[in-house]
């Protein structure tokens, strides 16, 4: 059974309506031609559906963002990419398996894509720990990345966690050095590299792999410093003020793009990226073709001026004197 | 004016500190001992009785490292933004002028031009006290624009951190400090600049997972709090209590994640020895500066 968020309820109501219709019309033909009753009602579902998710808040895209049937990094590798082989390992004895990465071909080109990944039933969501990482799994992904510029290959990374993993393990194994260092290495590669943040950006544990020439956004997707629930803890002293923290934390996609720092939103299928898969695949390489074709144009020291250059610039303060 | 009486004009942070001929005490929050409020300034701001390191306003910091008379803060004048129109339970605006007014920092971190024994450092030294030591685009600029002063002149960089973290009040804005300050030390290292990573209590969050973490060298006050995750977080998530001194300094040298615990008293001393190994320069012996009298007050004057 589809997990159905409270927003969707009259979406699918309608959609159930139209199914019925179409049953109907098969079974008796008595009941005459409804392809007028269900033309009326199928455009009526388009635009419930356009002014349902054009006017998500930032709580609701996180809903959307954490949706249980929502495309995972893996999905989309099947879905945009061909012969990709999946690479294991920190080489300093953590498999990392919260994040997932490989060569694939792109087209005729190889790239170099590099995800979190969540798990979809129960077994995996544990051993992917939830998309949330160990250190390794950042090492693994910092790894995978010298490859690709060692072998002039562009890096594609899907960003889709709820943060690096809060646990004692990972803090004995220096979290905090495994996120630091790939911000550090990240800045001077000196291939492409396209950071796209398709589900939830959760802090540093998304950062850690989304130091792009270029950050894009899936529409619904969220980026944020801090999640709805820690914040509306730490800042409201009460865990349920979840709405309110995610409007405040301007975390959606138009949201980042008014703060300069994101470069595109792509578009999603209407409803959603849960609801069409492959869809929401084609929309998201399409995109990617187009701006991975600039980038390549570009020459490595170009490519490391231009990162620089992007996040130096990122932030907003007052200069008057006192 | 007395020695004491200087340094609450030069810092503007007199309100809070009481005059010395008016005996004021502390507690130590370690040992509950009660302290002198002047015992514990000429201790270097270390409980007597149990070696507690308290912590320190920036400008008491920059006197324990540099040399007197040669410190001279930059980029004062800038302040926070609302660039989000951040509110809670108050505006994020208010939570600002509320810090400002009480008269320290002009934000969570003071940074300057300074000199160390022989050494000429560029010191960013956090202020705890200013919003929780929270980095948000003025931090992450003054950082950034300090490492570039490095690169500019041939410096080696200090960041003295204490921290909760990013400031989430400037959203995403806090978080891509992370990366901007990360970025800018990637040009320092491609100078061969030294950049040592000093870290007090307590650095968590964005400022450990970035900068205080990138250090050549990373050294750490006794005992204090440093980790990724704050430790309510790690208890919530594994439903467990944490053991004691789970991330403290001599937990994090114990597993390989940082170079010296260092006592505060020793601190300039470490750092110019440090930056005479890496400089391969000859190793001048420095006095441990006195924590604070009217001869050894570092601040120049403010910068233009
Ligand atoms: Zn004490």
């Amino acid at each position: 059974m589809a997990q159905i968020l409270d927003f969707e309820k009259d979406i699918f109501a309608v959609e159930n309506q139209i199914k019925e219709l179409h049953s109907l019309s098969n079974m008796y033909d008595s009941v005459g031609d409804l392809t007028h009753e269900i033309t009326k009602l199928k455009k009526k579902l388009r635009h419930m559906k356009r002014d349902v998710f054009n006017g998500l808040d930032g709580w609701q895209k996180t809903q959307v963002a954490r949706h249980p049937e929502r495309p995972y990094t893996l999905d989309y590798i099947n879905n945009m990419f061909t012969d990709f082989e999946e690479l294991h390992g920190d080489r300093h004895g953590g498999a990392g398996v919260s994040i997932s990465g490989g060569f694939a071909k792109f087209d005729d080109q190889t790239v170099m894509v590099i995800g979190h990944q969540k798990g979809r039933d129960t077994a995996e969501k544990i051993r992917r720990n939830f998309g949330m990482s160990q250190p390794a799994g950042y090492r693994k992904a910092l790894r995978l990345m010298r490859l690709a510029e060692k072998f002039n290959i562009p890096i594609i990374t899907l960003i889709d966690t709820p943060g690096a993993y809060p646990g004692m393990d990972a803090e004995e194994q220096g979290q905090s050095e495994a996120i630091a260092y790939n911000l550090f290495v990240m800045s001077s590669l000196k291939v492409p590299i396209i950071a796209v943040i398709i589900g939830e950006g959760g802090s540093g544990g998304a950062l850690a792999i989304g130091l792009g020439n270029r950050v894009m956004m899936l529409e619904h997707s969220v980026y944020s410093v801090i999640s709805p629930e820690g914040c509306a803890s730490i800042l409201w002293g009460d865990k349920d003020k979840v709405k309110q923290a995610a409007r405040a934390l301007n975390m959606t996609s138009k949201q980042l793009e008014k703060l300069d720092v994101i470069d595109q939103i792509v578009g999603e299928p209407l409803g959603g990226a849960h609801r069409h898969h492959k869809w929401a695949a084609i929309m998201l390489k399409k995109a990617l073709r187009s701006q991975l074709k600039e980038l390549m144009a570009l020459k490595p020291s170009e490519l490391v001026a231009q990162r620089q250059e992007k996040f130096r610039n990122i932030g907003v303060f007052n200069t008057e004197k006192e | 004016m007395s020695w004491l009486e200087r340094i609450i004009s030069k810092t503007g942070m007199g309100k809070k500190i009481p005059k010395t001929t008016e005996a004021s005490w502390i507690e130590c929050k370690k040992c509950k001992e009660q302290i002198l409020e002047v015992d514990l300034i000429e201790n270097f701001h270390i409980c007597p009785k149990c070696d507690h390191h308290f912590r320190m306003k920036p400008l008491d910091r920059i006197r324990l490292l540099v040399n007197p008379d040669s410190f001279e803060e930059h980029d004062q004048n800038l302040t926070s933004a609302d660039p989000i129109k951040f509110k809670d339970k108050k505006k994020y605006k208010d939570r600002v002028k509320t810090a400002l007014k009480a008269g320290g920092s002009t934000d969570a971190i003071v940074c300057g031009t300074g000199k160390m024994g022989d050494h000429e450092v560029e010191l960013c030294v956090f202020d705890f006290f200013f919003l929780g030591g929270s980095m948000g685009s003025v931090v992450g600029e003054k950082i950034t624009r300090g490492i570039e002063r490095a690169i500019r002149n041939d410096r080696a960089v200090i960041i003295v951190s204490c921290s909760g973290g990013a400031r989430m009040q400037e959203g995403i804005l806090s978080l891509m400090q992370m990366a901007k300050t990360s970025a800018a030390l990637q040009l320092l290292a491609e100078k061969q600049l030294p950049y040592i990573s000093v870290l007090a209590d307590p650095t968590t969050g964005g400022v450990s997972a970035s900068f205080a973490f990138l250090g050549d060298i990373i050294i750490a006050e006794p005992k204090a709090l440093i980790g990724f995750a704050g430790p309510r977080v790690i208890e919530q998530t594994i439903r467990q209590k944490l053991p004691e001194g789970f991330q403290r300094s001599e937990f994090l040298l114990e597993h390989g994640l940082i170079d010296q615990v260092v006592h505060r008293k020793e601190l300039r001393n470490h750092l110019n020895n440090l930056l005479s190994h890496m400089k391969n320069t000859p190793i001048s012996k420095l006095t441990t500066a006195k924590p604070a009298t009217a001869e050894a007050d570092p601040v120049k004057s403010d910068a233009e």
